[in-house]
């Protein structure tokens, strides 16, 4: 068992096995990705019944609150991969977590973007001062902070090491924002809506969401497997594995 | 260097790191004021922008201290560790026997000394410019005697990281702003609940609090961001 472990570890560890171990990975992670993604979409837009209050509106929320479940959970990844990186010296992990960035924000984005469409049917602005989007907010700026001091080194060494440092700083300060955060809406609060205390859903809604977030978080794996295999390619170029791999493409059908 | 070849001791570390930077920044006073200059010219354009009438500037004026002066030690910051990489002291406290903890504690310290605390100084004449009662005024300067050296810890990191660039200056905003939301939070929160005439005990306890935790952890990232900016 343990033996396998370690074998593990040293394959992660090493881009060439990296490489290889994800691209046999891949399509268990990307097809399930867009069944789950088309069985719960399909169910939550089409066959999951209208909310007695919000009409058929409410049926943004199986895009939106995947994507915003993932935002925090990827920074989080990004931030323990970083020190994985800054720790134990792994390569692998620095390219994980400079790969997760993007994905990361994209899904921030996402969820800012749904949760304004959502809000101009049921609030009736696109935008509330809320705590939960003023969090995602200024978790979008977080993200926003790491790429850019990822995009500014010349070196990928100390970029990775940099933003690393800084994920793990923002890491810490995540749970210190949303408290914040919490309070100062709790502080602020005029507008007459809630979005917490909310009947509880029967099942014929939630299953749909259920799947979704299935299908959010197999399509953010692929996601990040399929960049990170670039990030690997790009950064071994030198390396004469690279050059069988780019050479063999479209000679040999795998 | 004591003569005997012995190391400093920690204490006689931090106060030699600190008074070299005193000097420094008392030798530089351009420096020294022009942080100072930017929190005025900050708040004074709030009376153009908004408007000059006093119960508007009233109630946005703590906001607008608190934001000024969150810029202003921003904009210092960007100065904290740059000449010292260029001139390769950084690297002479990166290989001192003295615990780069404590020595970057110390230069902190020093950087909060010449901004935060002279805009903490500075902010009751800015809240007489835009007209809030002297009764609050206890409450601004606490809050802002207990956030900005938190700032100043915060923006070191964001200084740290970006030591080694071209192109410091929007790049520390940019990463060092979300990171200054909650202490901007409770600094307002603070003055608010004082103008409410509310207590605002809590909000000056939870910005201590901030600050021991900047005081405990901020210190390890800016060592470790140095080490990466001065070996990458």
């Amino acid at each position: 068992m343990w033996a396998l472990v370690k074998e593990y570890y040293h394959k992660f560890g090493s881009p060439k096995h990296f490489y290889e171990l994800t691209g046999k990975l891949l399509p268990w992670f990307a097809i399930p990705a867009v069944l789950c993604l088309v069985v719960g979409s399909v169910w939550g837009l089409a066959f999951a019944p209208a909310d007695y209050q919000q009409g058929n509106s409410f049926r943004i929320m199986y895009i939106h609150v995947p994507a915003a479940s993932l935002a925090m959970s990827v920074y989080v990844m990004m931030a323990v991969a970083g020190a994985i990186g800054l720790i134990w010296k792994i390569k692998m992990a620095d390219m994980v977590a400079k790969s997760a960035a993007p994905i990361g924000a994209a899904f921030t984005l996402l969820a800012l973007v749904t949760g304004a469409i959502w809000g101009k049917p049921t609030w009736g602005t696109w935008w509330v001062w809320d705590a939960r989007l003023t969090s995602m907010l200024v978790m979008l700026f977080l993200y926003v902070g790491i790429i850019s001091l990822q995009a500014s080194f010349d070196s990928a060494k100390s970029a990775a090491k940099s933003s690393a440092v800084l994920a793990i700083v923002g890491l810490v300060n995540l749970p210190i924002i949303k408290y914040s955060v919490d309070w100062w809406n709790t502080l602020h609060q005029s507008a007459s809506f809630t979005v917490s205390d909310k009947p509880a859903m029967p099942p014929e809604m939630y299953l749909p969401l259920i799947v979704m977030v299935f299908g959010y978080y197999f399509l953010f794996a692929t996601l990040l497997m399929m960049i990170t295999r670039c990030e690997i390619l790009e950064r071994e170029v030198r390396s004469r594995w690279v050059a069988r791999v780019l050479l063999n493409r479209p000679l040999k059908k795998n | 260097m004591g003569e005997d070849n012995q190391p400093l001791s920690l204490s006689r570390a931090f106060f030699s790191t600190l008074k070299r930077e005193l000097k420094i920044a008392n030798r530089q006073r351009s420096q020294l004021v022009n942080p100072l200059f930017f929190f005025i010219m900050v708040v004074s354009l709030f009376p153009l922008a908004v408007s000059p009438e006093p119960s508007i500037l009233r109630t946005i004026a703590p906001g607008v201290i608190w934001i000024a002066a969150l810029l202003s030690t921003m904009m210092a910051a960007d100065a904290l560790f740059k000449h010292d990489f260029e001139d390769g002291t950084l690297e002479q406290l990166l290989l001192s026997p003295q615990p780069l903890f404590l020595l970057v504690i110390a230069k902190v310290v020093s950087h909060w000394l010449t901004t935060g605390l002279l805009l903490t100084l500075l902010s009751p004449l800015l809240a007489a410019m835009l007209f809030m009662d002297t009764n609050h005024l206890s409450a601004l300067v606490l809050s802002l005697l207990l956030g900005t050296p938190v700032l100043c810890f915060v923006n070191a990191i964001g200084a740290a990281l970006t030591v080694g660039l071209r192109k410091g200056g929007i790049l520390i905003t940019l990463i060092t702003l979300p990171l200054h939301i909650p202490v901007l939070i409770f600094g307002t929160g603070c003055v608010q609940a004082s103008v409410y005439s509310q207590p605002y005990q809590g909000q000056l306890a939870i910005l201590g609090a901030l600050l021991v935790l900047a005081i405990v952890l901020a210190p390890f990232a800016i060592g470790a961001s140095l080490r990466i900016s001065v070996s990458g």
